[in-house]
């Protein structure tokens, strides 16, 4: 396969992964959709990898994967505390610095 | 005369003072004579109310010890011979700026011990008046802390060798007679008069730091000695300019036509304040500057006639002010400013003129204070009324008082052998010759000096005889009685100056004394015969005394309690020529008025460009702040938009 098979994959999760972040409401699934997004990053840094034979992808997307890991902990706990306080967790309704 | 402007310590100073030099000790110890008042007011001031007890004993103390120190010095200089009076030394070094490298000096010499004497004696006879005169005023202690102050002034003024360190005790002088006639603050009237004398003497100092500015650029220093020797060789537009400028300091200080308006009206102070400013400090300042810079306006005689005009117009605004006013101390003070007049014209006749300018000055401060001293003792005795309409046939309940206001009174007139007899009638001699062979200077300003002395001898009579003859016009409740003898002594002791000061000095010799200290004068002979002059000052003082015998003293005499109603010209004497009116026509109107555009301009233009610069910061930030709508995903559409958009830049640059 060629690595213009690769990216058209990756950004067809990046879109979708955009979209879901833009139109969904709920926290969690808003959540996931940026989860998407950083995995189609990695999609591409893997393919981008592979491309020119070097390792520097695969260790980028291997930083994207732990900063990921460690992003999800703090993001559902805030989810969580968010639930906690406020009994809901959509998006919209986490306005309180608007202006 | 030695002259240590080379950098070194102050120690260094003091050891050379002891060891070496030719000036003296006695020369060396005139800082003391600065240095005791200026202490002692530090000292009244700091210490507060646990001082008020023996504050005044300090007060009194201080200038008195410096009078005996000005005499030690004084006659240590007599014991020097003629050439070597003259001595300038360096205290500490006080501004070293490369080229203009100047020292702390003082300068000894006849001119500045004649004014160290004559302030320091007078001076502590007006300080123990204060005494008794200030006893119940709960702020006495810090009258005489400022008392003090004015005096420690006055003699750095007299005493410097530079006008830079003149100009801090000119500065001094104008900051203590501020605190002084705004001594009773709380009266609103009062504290515009120390307001006004302040303004006016700021006027004034414009044109002295004008004159130093000139020296700076044209010679490099401002030290007297080196000044007058650059004089002799610079441009006569500079030397003009300078003494011009001079001048100008000297009106705002003496009193002098333009700037005469604020005197009149420091009658708000205590009258031993009064004393003070009109005897022997602060207006005597104004004749000593053009005095001592003597050489500079020999050197441009168009200043040398602009001093001559402006002490001619003093002299007769002055006494046609004072055959106007009701007021007592009001009426002196318009008869110091037209003796200052007289001061004024003599210095601008050359040095010759000036010894006798200088004489005047002393035998002035002795019987102008000893009447200042007479008028406090009056109002002493009349609940401080110092309206003249209502006084009357005081000779009877204060015998001391009257008897040393006579002595003062036919001083001023100049009656022989009085003290003003041998300055005053030197002055109008010396007015009637012709400087350069201007006949017709000789003539004016000669017949102003004549015609000034007729008037004063109306308007001093007047004045003595509506105070202490004639018939009594005082209301039931007020008890004249003589002052106590704290009052009393010194008023005695300046009458007798008045009295014999004149003589003394002449027999004496002062005016060669004096000369030693001045340029090398040129004496020549009055245009009308010595003794047609003094004949005819005689006469017409006898007649203004006469006319003023027979309107307010002779027993037929009736003097109104309310002024009467009269021509124009005793009005316009009693509203000070209108000083007043003119001043605010031209000056305090426009003034207010450019001020009032400053500030339009400031709020308009500065002001607007700021607040209209925060507006638009301010609607641009409101405009932006829209976008803040809470939306975590119109924030998310943003950045990716962001995002799309810079990777399009960068496509589209690198393609």
């Amino acid at each position: 396969m060629t690595v213009t098979a690769y990216l058209a994959l990756a950004s067809a999760l990046f879109v979708i992964g955009a979209v879901t972040v833009l139109v969904r409401r709920n926290s969690i699934i808003v959540f996931m959709g940026i989860e998407l997004m950083l995995n189609a990053a990695n999609l591409a840094f893997l393919a981008f990898s592979r491309m020119w034979g070097e390792l520097d992808g695969q260790l980028a997307a291997l930083f994207v994967m732990v900063v990921a890991a460690a992003e999800v902990v703090v993001g559902l706990a805030i989810i969580v505390s968010l639930f906690r306080t406020r009994r809901t967790v959509s998006v919209d309704d986490e306005n309180l610095m608007r202006h | 005369m030695i002259n240590q402007t080379i950098a070194t310590p102050p120690g260094a100073v003091w050891l050379a003072a002891e060891t070496g030099g030719t000036a003296s000790s006695a020369a060396w110890g005139c800082w003391l004579v600065i240095a005791l008042p200026l202490v002692s007011a530090a000292l009244l001031l700091l210490a507060g109310r646990r001082a008020d007890k023996w504050g005044h004993l300090l007060g009194v103390a201080a200038p008195a010890v410096a009078f005996c120190l000005g005499v030690w010095a004084f006659f240590d200089l007599l014991g020097r011979p003629a050439a070597e009076r003259v001595q300038d030394f360096e205290l500490f070094q006080w501004i070293p700026g490369g080229v203009f490298d100047l020292g702390f000096g003082l300068r000894v010499d006849q001119l500045s011990l004649t004014f160290v004497l004559l302030v320091t004696f007078v001076g502590t006879l007006i300080h123990i008046y204060s005494v008794a005169y200030m006893a119940h005023d709960p702020a006495r202690r810090r009258f005489f802390a400022y008392l003090n102050l004015f005096v420690a002034a006055m003699l750095l003024l007299v005493l410097a060798d530079s006008y830079l360190v003149l100009f801090v005790g000119w500065e001094g002088v104008g900051l203590a007679s501020y605190l002084l006639i705004g001594f009773w603050n709380q009266r609103l009237d009062y504290a515009v008069a120390a307001k006004k004398a302040f303004v006016a003497n700021r006027v004034g100092d414009f044109g002295m730091l004008v004159a130093m500015m000139v020296m700076f650029t044209q010679f490099h220093s401002v030290k007297f000695d080196e000044v007058f020797s650059f004089a002799s060789w610079a441009s006569p537009t500079t030397l003009t300019v300078i003494a011009l400028a001079l001048l100008l300091a000297a009106c705002g200080k003496s009193a002098q036509f333009p700037l005469q308006s604020w005197l009149g009206d420091a009658m708000a102070g205590p009258t031993p304040v009064s004393a003070l400013i009109h005897a022997a400090t602060m207006v005597t300042a104004g004749v000593y500057l053009v005095v001592r810079s003597g050489p500079i306006f020999e050197a441009a005689p168009h200043a040398r006639l602009v001093v001559l005009i402006v002490g001619a117009i003093t002299l007769l605004y002055g006494a046609i002010v004072g055959c106007a006013k009701d007021d007592m101390k009001k009426a002196l003070a318009a008869s110091t400013m037209s003796q200052i007049g007289y001061m004024m014209l003599a210095a601008g006749l050359g040095p010759v003129g000036a010894v006798f300018a200088i004489m005047h000055l002393v035998t002035h401060g002795f019987f102008k204070a000893g009447m200042f001293l007479g008028a406090g003792s009056v109002m002493h005795a009349m609940r401080d009324q110092v309206d003249m309409r209502r006084f009357g046939h005081l000779d009877k309940f204060m015998k001391i008082t009257w008897l040393t206001f006579m002595m003062g009174w036919l001083a001023i007139l100049g009656v022989p052998p009085f003290a003003g007899f041998f300055s005053k009638d030197k002055i109008i001699e010396q007015a009637f010759v012709a400087p350069d062979g201007q006949v017709w200077q000789a003539w004016v300003f000669g017949s102003v000096a004549l015609l000034g002395a007729g008037l004063t001898a109306f308007y001093m009579s007047r004045l003595f005889f509506m105070v202490f003859h004639g018939k009594a016009r005082w209301s039931d409740e007020q008890h004249p009685h003589e002052s106590p003898a704290l009052m009393t002594v010194p008023m005695i002791v300046l009458a007798l100056g008045s009295v014999f000061l004149g003589l003394i000095l002449t027999l004496a010799g002062f005016d060669d004394f004096l000369a030693g200290a001045l340029a090398e004068g040129h004496h020549g002979e009055p245009v009308l015969n010595a003794y047609l002059i003094m004949g005819a000052t005689f006469a017409l003082v006898v007649a203004g005394a006469w006319i003023a015998w027979r309107r307010f003293g002779a027993a037929s005499a009736t003097v109104p309690v309310l002024p009467p109603a009269v021509d124009g010209l005793i009005r316009a004497a009693r509203a000070d020529l209108y000083q007043d009116t003119v001043n605010h026509a031209l000056l305090v109107r426009p003034g207010q008025a450019l001020v009032r555009g400053a500030v339009r301009a400031d709020t308009g233009v500065v002001d607007g460009a700021v607040r209209g610069l925060a507006w638009l910061l301010q609607s641009v930030g409101a405009v932006l702040a829209r976008l803040q709508n809470g939306f975590v995903r119109s924030y998310a559409a943003t950045m990716l938009a962001g995002v799309i958009l810079l990777t399009a830049i960068v496509l589209a640059v690198w393609i």
